[in-house]
């Protein structure tokens, strides 16, 4: 066997070399409508079953669609932050298949003429690296009801709350070249969908979810034929999803066998993907344009508008941080991630140490919201509060080891930094009196050392240091302790 | 031209009908196919004109898509929407089992 530590993400050693993963996605995101794509039916989640379904939804004969504007202007909001072509003229499509949770009979899609084209984005790695990933496409359609398998033993139950929901399908080009590139392409499109808000991008409610295609191929080779693993909604599952398919594969071919393209379910419970329905016309969808919807067009001045009202992204945004703040670009990439952190950011690094701010917000902030099991939004430590602390540290009135004190209090007690300090008593001594009677009273409490210092014994000198910092419970500034020190141990 | 008589065969009828859920008689297939041809045949006759520099027509109306504003104005109407379910349950409708 070969050595396999030193593989790249995203390559396999087979017996018969090394092969390479070919890799596409699609992603489902929910709009943040109010209502659905085509009726005025709330599109919440969470509601009673069946509650949120207009006769629209429900398909009843001769009911027509009308189309929700926001939703259409989230689209084109979204193509815009893609850098992708806006098409000012697209086309609704039925697509034809028969399910429980599908009263139409069809879904209505766009086929052939997508709202918008293709597109780029840059993904940033894990190891500081970017790589830009094409986009095919992104078009609207309409989400399918829900049906539960596990109310009855012979019957399934349905739920057409979510039918007719607004989605945007976002098609990458075959880019992708390994299960962590396809983790950070979701991360960008959702980080990107959150600031501009056309899509909450929770995938835990099912407001983002993604299909992946995947194929693999030995270097320099055409692409195989590829599987495409339906509805992942976790950007774990994602990953643990490809590279288990993608060995699943490369075992297939160096068996000599071949590829059946097909959809595959990933079993969460196994980590392994399986065969979800047979190829038989799973993909004859007889698509054709929608009778009851025209095309939907809009003029340039429209997209132009959208265009001046978008908020700044995240590259850009990523770019100033680092010009205005002085921090890495590893920390501004964390930091740009989310909108709530950047902003949260500005705040608290506004007029402070832009680099002591990004890491007490990384390190300590994120670590303590982690340990407490708290969203970012439930942290008990404000903006406001975070800068105070900054401050604290920066003007010398505390020090970083009883900054960690007034942080953890801060956590407890959702008090400023300020007032915590106060209370305990926590300020720093710097006064050079202070500090002196503390060393005089160290060094009459251990004259044998003293005698051993004076005699030669320099290591001994981190000892009073240590010795004196204990005996100002942790107050005393360092500095100002050293130097002290050192003149009178002469 | 296509000819008309080789438009569909019974496979492709057989096909159609299942993708459309539609039980045919195993007797009725042969006209059904013939019939079917008939008509494709007779619209076909649109392919003598060409088109390629024609853009689709949508509409003769001259209308463009109407859009609405996003409100929520419909549903709660949860008895009416399952008013004609042959069997429901707890707002339910219910189904024979569908697992893929």
């Amino acid at each position: 066997m070969n050595d396999t530590s030193t593989l790249k993400p995203g390559h396999i050693q087979g017996e018969t070399g090394i092969w390479e993963m070919v890799i596409g996605l699609e992603i489902h995101a929910q709009i943040s409508s109010k209502s659905k794509l085509f009726s005025g039916a709330s599109a919440s989640f969470g509601s009673e079953a069946n509650r949120n379904v207009s006769l629209v939804d429900a398909a009843m004969p001769g009911m027509l669609p009308v189309i929700n504007e926001f939703c259409v202007e989230q689209a084109v909001k979204t193509g815009l932050a893609l850098n992708a072509k806006i098409n000012n003229i697209s086309v609704f499509d039925r697509k034809n298949y028969f399910y429980a949770d599908l009263p139409q009979g069809y879904q209505i899609s766009q086929f052939t003429k997508p709202i918008v084209g293709e597109g780029e984005i840059i993904v940033d790695l894990d190891d500081g690296e970017q790589t830009t990933i094409g986009i095919e496409r992104l078009h609207l359609e309409q989400d399918a009801g829900k049906s539960l398998h596990d109310q009855h033993p012979t019957k399934s139950y349905i739920d057409l709350n979510r039918t007719g929901v607004a989605l945007m399908e976002i098609v990458s080009k075959p880019d992708i070249r390994s299960p962590q590139e396809a983790g950070a392409y979701v991360k960008k499109i959702r980080s990107i969908l959150r600031y501009i808000g056309a899509c909450d991008g929770n995938m835990e409610e099912g407001s983002l979810r993604a299909d992946c295609n995947v194929s693999v191929r030995k270097s320099g080779e055409e692409f195989g034929t590829r599987c495409e693993i339906k509805n992942l909604n976790s950007i774990r599952f994602i990953i643990q999803a490809i590279q288990s398919e993608a060995e699943r594969q490369v075992d297939i071919l160096e068996e000599g066998g071949t590829i059946d393209q097909e959809t595959r379910l990933f079993d969460t419970s196994t980590g392994e993907t399986r065969s979800m329905r047979s190829k038989e016309d799973a993909h004859d969808y007889r698509y054709f344009p929608d009778p009851d919807l025209l095309p939907l067009e809009f003029s340039e001045s429209w997209v132009q508008d959208i265009k001046e009202k978008l908020p700044e992204l995240p590259d850009s945004l990523k770019k100033r941080l680092i010009k205005d703040f002085g921090i890495t670009s590893y920390d501004a990439s964390i930091l740009v991630e989310e909108k709530d952190y950047v902003d949260f950011y500005q705040q608290a690094a506004n007029g402070r140490d832009g680099k002591l701010t990004a890491n007490w917000m990384i390190t300590e902030l994120f670590g303590a919201l982690k340990k407490d099991n708290l969203s970012f939004s439930e942290s008990p430590i404000t903006s406001e509060n975070l800068g105070e602390l900054i401050s604290l540290i920066s003007n010398g009135t505390i020090s970083g080891k009883i900054a960690k004190e007034v942080f953890s209090e801060m956590m407890k007690s959702k008090k400023s930094p300020s007032e915590i300090v106060k209370e305990k008593g926590l300020e720093q001594v710097s006064d050079d009196s202070e500090i002196l009677k503390l060393i005089d009273q160290v060094i009459s409490d251990n004259q044998d050392k003293v005698n051993e210092y004076l005699s030669g014994k320099d290591k001994l000198f981190g000892f009073f240091v240590g010795q004196v910092m204990k005996l100002s419970q942790g107050k005393a500034n360092p500095g100002v302790v050293n130097k002290l020190l050192k003149e009178k141990l002469k | 031209m296509p000819n008309k008589d080789t438009i569909v065969d019974v496979p492709t009828v057989n096909k159609i009908a299942r993708l459309s859920r539609l039980g045919i008689p195993e007797g009725n297939k042969e006209s059904l196919t013939n019939d079917l041809n008939n008509i494709l045949g007779f619209v076909a006759q649109l392919d003598e004109v060409d088109t390629s520099n024609v853009e689709p027509l949508a509409s003769v109306t001259g209308h463009k898509l109407p859009l609405r504003s996003d409100d929520v104005n419909d549903g709660n109407i949860e008895d009416l929407v399952l008013k004609n379910a042959p069997e429901r349950s707890s707002g339910f409708f219910v189904v024979p089992k569908v697992i893929d």
